[in-house]
């Protein structure tokens, strides 16, 4: 048993691999080893796989019917029937966590969806195109980046109309620029390299050296800033919700539970801490899985 | 106390690595007297790391260790960051392979030379001022005025390695380590620059280790040679002996030359054996030294 | 095979405009290997990146097998004909690319089918084996590199390469194979180089005819029998040589 294990393990770091499969799964073992010896990035992705398998097991994880309002039992502290408590229309806190976290969940992949993948494409095109391209997409980037992120999603909730899809479009189309700047950046460090000359040389079109020779670069830093800035998406996404532009009752959500306990704040405490809580240690977990991820895609790692 | 200015004894310099701990230099031994030491060696031979040891630059996690590293008879292993800060620049100095990444490009050339000097000196203004221009016309440039108020960026690669070495100088050193102070100058440039440091060394009566991966220009250059091999020192030589090498490695480096004085059909490849990696050093052939 | 004439590159607009070269003019034979030697700042990499249209700002002819080539477009079959092995070996191959990648990637772009056994053969003519197809560049040493980055550059199968200092980034025994390297693919495939160096002796090795440059202009075109005679007409060639053998002590 013990055998096999160090055959497969030499297999994956052998340093001379005889497949493409070998040489890919060698590549992720690589990263895989340096990513696991930080063990609060392994805390950060335990965290999220919880946060994952919550949200898929949710109507079997929640003790109780997140929406089953009990106004008897209302503003209950945690207590072994209600571990987290009860909120003012008396639901279970912990079921509506639970359930929230879909919500949460649905928020943060979308948005950490499109966003990255706008700005990827701007700010590479940009900074391989130059030019009045360059100027055009920039000068477009500095609009959006001119105003605070969380004030123009508010203006384009107000505008498109209060609910969840709308609060995610609004977070991923103020959430682009700061990848575009950070894709052009890249992009300009790569494309006078050697090896792009190398494939223009080869006759490889535009499209070509930005697809599969820039993006695979800038994809990486990319990742670590998104993983980085997905407790800011959580936050925000909070603070709409908050605001009551996001989720719309009686859907369960993170930020808007919070909302609903700031008036009882001072004497049910468990309100909106409980909430306050969940949003605090994801966002933890992100901050941390990203501090990982860094680790092991930094491009500047070199051979160590 | 000795002869030596520096005396170096089994020194080892490791780093660790994912597999253990990876050893640069694997117990290097050897003498400095005031004479021009040449280290040869090809990239990962150890020989920057073995400069980099005397000089205390070796960084954490690397760890160095030696029966002796001694700078006319004091020690210098493990010397606390603010001793070794006063030996270095003020006993031993270094010049670097490029002098871009060894100027501050911010502070005026002037500047920088005063500042050297007065980090070990204690001298008015107007006095390290007068030190700093004659210190920039013994490095033989033409007009030191001008190159005084000039900034990194405003002098040329050769001109910037003359200052780096007027630099180094300036507090009177007993001895100097040149890491590959010419190989990143132009051929024309590079004569000069040597001229000039042969002649300072010579002067002042001080002690060069001069360390390079050009082995015809290290045996023209210096009085002795020391070839170094995966970490360890496989060769010594009298420069002027380097054609009668006897270990294989410099053989091979010799023979693997492309030649401008005669017609070569095809250059010959250095076969690596494992056998030196722990071979004995060789000694000087006799009659050599 | 190569035929450049009054050729004038720069950089920027004036008044801050740089012309990196002059007037330079020179012819290459089919099979011949040509070589280019000066300085740094001399221009003689610029002239390279002018043929091969990596720099438009250039002025004058450059024909490749007689074809007039201009501004920075070149055609299918100026990629099929010319091909360039860069400098630094650690900065030409993309980081996130293997050896298969990389030689795939150009052959498919080539428009080869067989890319499987080609892939094969060329690793073995630059000297190493199929253990190597699959590694990634930070598997590889700085010769292995510069092999991969040969194969590449082979892989069109190319008549006319361009080599741009390609051992100047290597150890001396490393070079020595490498330069082995390309003398044998020269003999075999009967290709044609214009090889830049800042090293006499490499190019008086590898080369049989020399152009020294100095300032962005040809100072003089030499034999490399010449060379080694030391029979140079330009003072400029004479100290270059003079200190190119060494260092003579004052």
């Amino acid at each position: 048993m013990n055998q096999t294990a160090t055959n497969w393990r030499d297999w994956l770091l052998s340093d001379a691999p005889e497949t493409r499969r070998q040489a890919k799964l060698g590549a992720i073992y690589q990263g895989w080893r340096i990513f696991s010896r930080n063990r609060l990035a392994m805390l950060g992705l335990v965290i999220l796989i919880l946060l994952l398998v919550t949200a898929a097991f949710a109507p079997w994880l929640s003790p109780q019917n997140p929406y089953a309002q009990n106004l008897a039992n209302r503003l209950m502290p945690p207590s072994a029937e209600h571990w987290l408590g009860t909120d003012s229309l008396g639901r279970d806190i912990l079921s509506r966590i639970i359930w929230g976290s879909r919500t949460t969940l649905f928020i943060v992949g979308t948005v950490a969806l499109v966003a990255p993948v706008i700005g990827l494409f701007v700010g590479t095109v940009a900074g391989f195109a130059g030019g009045w391209v360059d100027n055009i997409l920039m000068r477009l980037t500095d609009i959006f980046l001119a105003f605070p992120k969380l004030i123009l999603a508010v203006a384009f909730v107000a505008a498109l109309g209060p609910g969840i899809g709308n609060a995610v479009l609004a977070l991923a189309i103020t959430s682009w620029p700061p990848y575009a700047r950070l894709a052009r950046a890249e992009t300009l460090t790569i494309r006078k390299a050697d090896f792009i000359a190398a494939a223009r040389l080869q006759g490889a079109s535009r499209w070509r050296l930005l697809i599969g020779h820039i993006w695979p670069l800038c994809i990486s830093s990319m990742i670590v800033r998104v993983a980085l800035d997905m407790a800011g998406i959580i936050l925000s996404a909070a603070g709409l919700g908050f605001l009551g532009l996001g989720a719309q009752p009686p859907l369960a959500e993170w930020g808007a539970m919070i909302s609903d306990g700031r008036t009882y704040i001072l004497d049910f405490w468990w309100v909106a801490a409980m909430p306050g809580l969940a949003i605090f240690i994801v966002s933890l977990a992100f901050n941390l899985l990203g501090d990982g991820l860094r680790d092991v895609l930094d491009p500047k790692r070199g051979s160590e | 106390m000795s002869d030596h200015l520096i005396s170096v004894r089994n020194l080892r310099v490791s780093f660790p690595t994912r597999s253990g701990r990876f050893e640069a230099v694997r117990g290097v031994s050897f003498d400095l007297g005031r004479e021009r030491l040449g280290v040869v060696g090809e990239s990962g031979s150890g020989k920057s790391m073995t400069g980099r040891a005397i000089l205390g630059l070796v960084r954490p996690p690397g760890q160095v260790t030696a029966d002796r590293l001694e700078l006319d008879g004091d020690n210098l292993l493990n010397l606390p960051e603010r001793r070794m800060r006063r030996i270095r620049g003020g006993r031993i100095s270094m010049v670097m392979q490029d002098p871009k990444f060894s100027l501050n490009p911010v502070m005026t050339v002037g500047r920088q030379i005063i500042e050297a000097w007065r980090q070990h000196n204690r001298a008015s203004r107007a006095e390290a001022r007068q030190k700093a221009l004659e210190m920039l016309a013994a490095v033989q440039i033409r007009d030191p005025e001008r190159v005084f108020d000039a900034y990194p960026h405003e002098v040329s690669g050769g001109m910037g390695q003359r200052i780096m070495i007027a630099m180094m100088l300036a507090p009177d050193p007993e001895v100097l380590i040149a890491d590959e102070p010419t190989s990143a100058l132009d051929v024309s440039v590079r004569t000069e620059v040597l001229h000039i440091m042969d002649r300072l060394v010579r002067d002042r009566g001080m002690g060069l280790i001069f360390i390079s991966h050009d082995l015809n220009l290290v045996s023209q250059f210096c009085d002795r040679v020391l070839i170094m091999y995966a970490g360890r020192i496989v060769e010594e030589l009298a420069a002027r002996d380097l054609h009668r090498a006897r270990h294989p490695y410099t053989q091979g480096l010799l023979n693997s030359l492309p030649r401008l004085d005669q017609r070569v059909e095809r250059l010959a490849v250095l076969q690596r054996q494992d056998s030196w990696r722990e071979a004995e050093i060789l000694p000087p052939p006799p009659g050599g030294l | 095979m190569l035929h450049v004439g009054n050729l004038d590159v720069w950089f920027g607009l004036p008044p801050a405009q740089l012309v990196a070269v002059k007037g330079a003019s020179f012819d290459v034979a089919r099979g011949e290997s040509f070589g280019l030697v000066g300085e740094s700042g001399s221009g003689k990499s610029t002239i390279l990146r002018a043929i091969t249209g990596l720099i438009d700002t250039w002025s004058g002819d450059i024909r490749v097998a007689g074809e007039a080539v201009t501004g920075s477009r070149r055609d299918r079959t100026f990629h099929k004909r010319v091909q360039m092995v860069f400098q630094d070996p650690y900065a030409s191959l993309h980081p996130r690319h293997s050896v298969d990648r990389v030689l795939s990637e150009t052959l498919h772009l080539q428009g080869m089918t067989d890319i499987d056994s080609r892939i094969t053969r060329l690793l073995e003519q630059v000297g190493l084996g199929r253990g190597f197809r699959f590694r990634y560049p930070h598997q590889l040493s700085g010769g292995q590199r510069q092999r991969v980055a040969i194969a590449r550059a082979l892989a069109a199968e190319p008549e006319l390469l361009l080599l741009d200092e390609p051992t100047s980034a290597l150890d001396v025994s490393v070079q020595a194979e490498i330069l082995n390297l390309l003398a044998d693919l020269r003999r075999e495939r009967g290709l044609t180089y214009v090889m830049v160096s800042h090293d006499l002796a490499v190019v008086g090795h590898m080369c049989d005819r020399l152009a020294v440059m100095r300032g962005g202009e040809l100072v003089e075109i030499m034999s490399a029998d010449q060379l080694r005679a030391h029979q140079a007409q330009a003072d400029y060639t004479s100290d270059l040589i003079g200190a190119s053998i060494g260092y003579e002590r004052a």
